[in-house]
């Protein structure tokens, strides 16, 4: 086997910790549904593309610059996200069945999306798109520079909120022991419901990193969620910051992997981690 | 004088009865035709072009007074892109719609599934785009996808041809390519073709299909810097690994991809220059084909009004004409719906087609490799390989 050149290592571990921050973005609001919640909410992949899909309609159509579009996206994406969550909740809707229900509701979605934008590729033609800063011999693209700070942004944003703040402790209290977060004052319900639109909300975040990034197609959805899975389980389910070490860790670990062997083997990266964290840490996830 | 007067009443009767034929509406019960297409799911981008081919060549059918003079039904349903309900789907048309006649569904794994129901039922299956000759086993399908039937053999020498004859013949060749089964079998031949021609190989790798990220595989290509890179990929894959090479500003001299998504590749600045395979483009000499004109305004108009990205006629939309071309020119010929005899007559004939003249008697009933190299030049696909099938004054432009 030749050995790679430092440069085509250091840009591959460039590519890996730029997907790595998408990984983790996506993760994010699923790791808190997951975790603070007890619901497994797979309808997230399909509001992402929903938010990259209405990302790409503003910008295209309506001439918005696609962060801009983050401000028309993310309130109604959380509004959206409020009213799934008082469905699932209207059913008492157990942990398991949320998987299958929140499954039926990514396909919906999907045909959605598909029934409006076609199954054509949509390709959103940003300002940003041809930007691209270079470091000695490495390239650093602007929309996936712009991945990696919004992710990063986000992340630590909703860490410190669930960490310094009353609302967070809140969340973290009703999360751990309902009745006695009731007893002292929380209301479970509203906080879940808000927490529910704030997760959805961080799936169009996500969405609008796609638009900028990739070609869109409506079942390409289905191609993030078992990496963004083993993600979310390796990083600790109700964490904010576990998704996007860990989203970094195994898009790091597979651009490694392509750089060195054959890149049909990055795959299996992401669920080996994922195999011997929960060898070695039975309880992580 | 009474003579003439006679003459002139028969020849009135005799424009009358021509001009009531011309224009007869077709009556009786319908020629069932049964379907699937990948009108959901990850293939519906190009399921979508199929049904609307489909559309179009049904509506010309029976304005032309349909098959046999019975108006043509087409029963289309969605396999979702899945071969197992591919295969319920078409045990449903033939046991329950009873059609009389099969057309194959898309893609490659698809038609193979199709093709074990016909096989199974005894019933012809003409289909558009199967990408894998040596597994299309069954006596009685007729591919209108004309590959030959060893496309991993005689394709590369076709590209290769072409680049030889170019001002920059390229010494060096890196081969990727996708691992989906139609795409990585021509690779394969390819990385031979290569080697019996003297071109020295300074890369091979392969992806699984659906793979998200091609940022370190442009890293690995711009690392080994070939002359000439053969790219297996199908779909979206070629747009993809374009935009990562362009991440890290590099373009190889000299590209080639498989089976790209034909409207997104020529839409980007960066493939400019790049090569593909085709069967049909929209320019002379295959617009002198019959029916292809006309099929390509049409179609163009229509593409447009059902809001697809793309409206040009290239390989997908012309193999699904010729698929109902041939099954047209075979209904016509015998004046039967006998799946054996038309399948005999298929063997022993050839057929016009938008794609040129399509023969049925080789190895697993393909005819010859009538594939071409076309490339990105100003904004549009142009064939540009071989010189008789080339758009007028059209070469092959090099870095």
């Amino acid at each position: 086997m030749n050995l790679p050149s430092p440069t085509l290592l250091a840009q591959a571990i460039l590519s890996g910790i730029f997907v790595g921050a998408l990984y983790g973005l996506l993760g994010l609001g699923l790791s808190l549904s997951w975790g603070l919640l007890r619901q497994i909410n797979l309808s997230h992949f399909a509001l992402a593309f929903l938010g990259a899909y209405l990302s790409y309609q503003l910008a295209t159509v309506g001439g918005v610059d696609p962060l801009v579009t983050l401000l028309v996206i993310a309130p109604l994406f959380f509004v959206l996200g409020a009213a799934i969550h008082g469905l699932l909740l209207r059913f008492a809707v157990t942990p398991l069945n949320s998987l299958l229900v929140t499954f039926g509701l990514t396909v919906i979605i999907e045909s959605v999306i598909q029934w409006y934008w076609t199954a054509d590729y949509r390709r959103l033609a940003s300002r940003y798109a041809d930007i691209t800063f270079r470091a000695g011999p490495l390239f650093v693209p602007l929309p996936e520079l712009m991945t990696v700070l919004l992710s990063v942004s986000l992340c630590v944003a909703v860490w410190a909120t669930l960490r310094y703040t009353d609302l967070g402790k809140a969340i973290r209290a009703a999360a751990e022991d309902a009745p006695i977060a009731a007893a002292f004052g929380v209301n479970q319900r509203t906080l879940a419901a808000l927490l529910s639109g704030v997760c959805a909300a961080l799936a169009g975040a996500a969405g609008v990193c796609l638009a900028l990034t990739y070609t869109l197609t409506p079942s390409q959805l289905y191609a993030w969620i078992g990496v963004v899975f083993a993600a979310v389980m390796i990083g600790g389910l109700g964490s904010a910051l576990g998704p996007l070490f860990a989203g970094i860790v195994i898009g790091v670990s597979e651009a490694i992997t392509m750089a060195l062997t054959a890149p049909s083997w990055a795959p299996l990266v992401s669920f080996s981690l994922l195999i011997v964290v929960l060898l070695v840490r039975p309880g992580r996830a | 004088m009474r003579l003439t007067r006679y003459a002139v009443v028969a020849l009135l009767v005799g424009i009358m009865a021509l001009a009531q034929q011309a224009s007869a509406a077709p009556s009786g019960p319908p020629v069932r035709i049964g379907s699937t297409l990948a009108l959901t799911g990850p293939l519906a981008a190009t399921g979508q072009v199929h049904k609307l081919v489909g559309d179009i060549y049904v509506e010309q059918l029976n304005a032309r007074n349909g098959l046999l003079g019975r108006p043509v039904e087409w029963i289309v349903k969605d396999d979702q892109s899945k071969q197992d309900l591919a295969r319920t789907l078409y045990e449903q048309l033939i046991t329950v719609d009873k059609v009389d006649l099969l057309l194959g569904p898309y893609a490659t794994g698809n038609i193979l599934a199709a093709m074990a129901v016909a096989q199974r039922y005894n019933k012809m299956l003409i289909h558009h785009t199967f990408g894998i000759p040596s597994l299309a086993t069954y006596d009685m399908q007729f591919p209108a996808w004309s590959l030959g039937p060893d496309p991993a053999t005689t394709f590369p020498n076709t590209v290769l041809d072409a680049l030889a004859a170019s001002p920059k013949p390229p010494k060096t060749i890196a081969v990727v390519t996708s691992k989906f089964p139609s795409v990585q079998f021509v690779a394969m031949g390819a990385r031979e073709v290569a080697k019996k021609r003297g071109l020295k190989e300074v890369l091979f790798l392969d992806w699984e299909f659906g793979n998200r990220e091609f940022g370190p595989i442009a890293a690995r290509i711009k690392d080994a810097n070939p002359d000439f890179v053969w790219v297996g990929a199908i779909g979206l894959e070629g747009n993809q690994l374009l935009e990562a090479m362009k991440k890290i500003d590099y373009m190889p001299a000299e590209q080639f991809f498989m089976y790209p998504a034909p409207g997104p590749m020529v839409k980007a600045p960066e493939a400019k220059n790049a090569l593909a395979a085709t069967i049909f483009e929209e320019h002379a000499p295959f617009l002198n084909n019959p029916g292809a004109a006309e099929f390509v305004k049409t179609f163009n108009e229509r593409a447009a009004k059902a809001g697809l990205a793309d409206t040009a006629v290239e390989t997908q939309a012309a193999a699904s004409y010729t698929a109902w071309q041939i099954l047209e020119a075979a209904v016509t010929a015998t004046k039967s719906l006998d799946d054996k005899v038309l399948a005999q007559w298929l063997k022993t004939h050839t057929v016009d087609t938008i794609q040129g003249k399509l023969r049925f008697n080789g190895p697993s009933n393909y005819g010859d490799d009538l594939m071409r190299v076309k490339q990105v030049q100003n904004g549009r696909w142009v064939v540009v390989w071989p010189p008789e099938a080339a758009a007028p004054g059209a070469k092959l432009m090099v870095q």
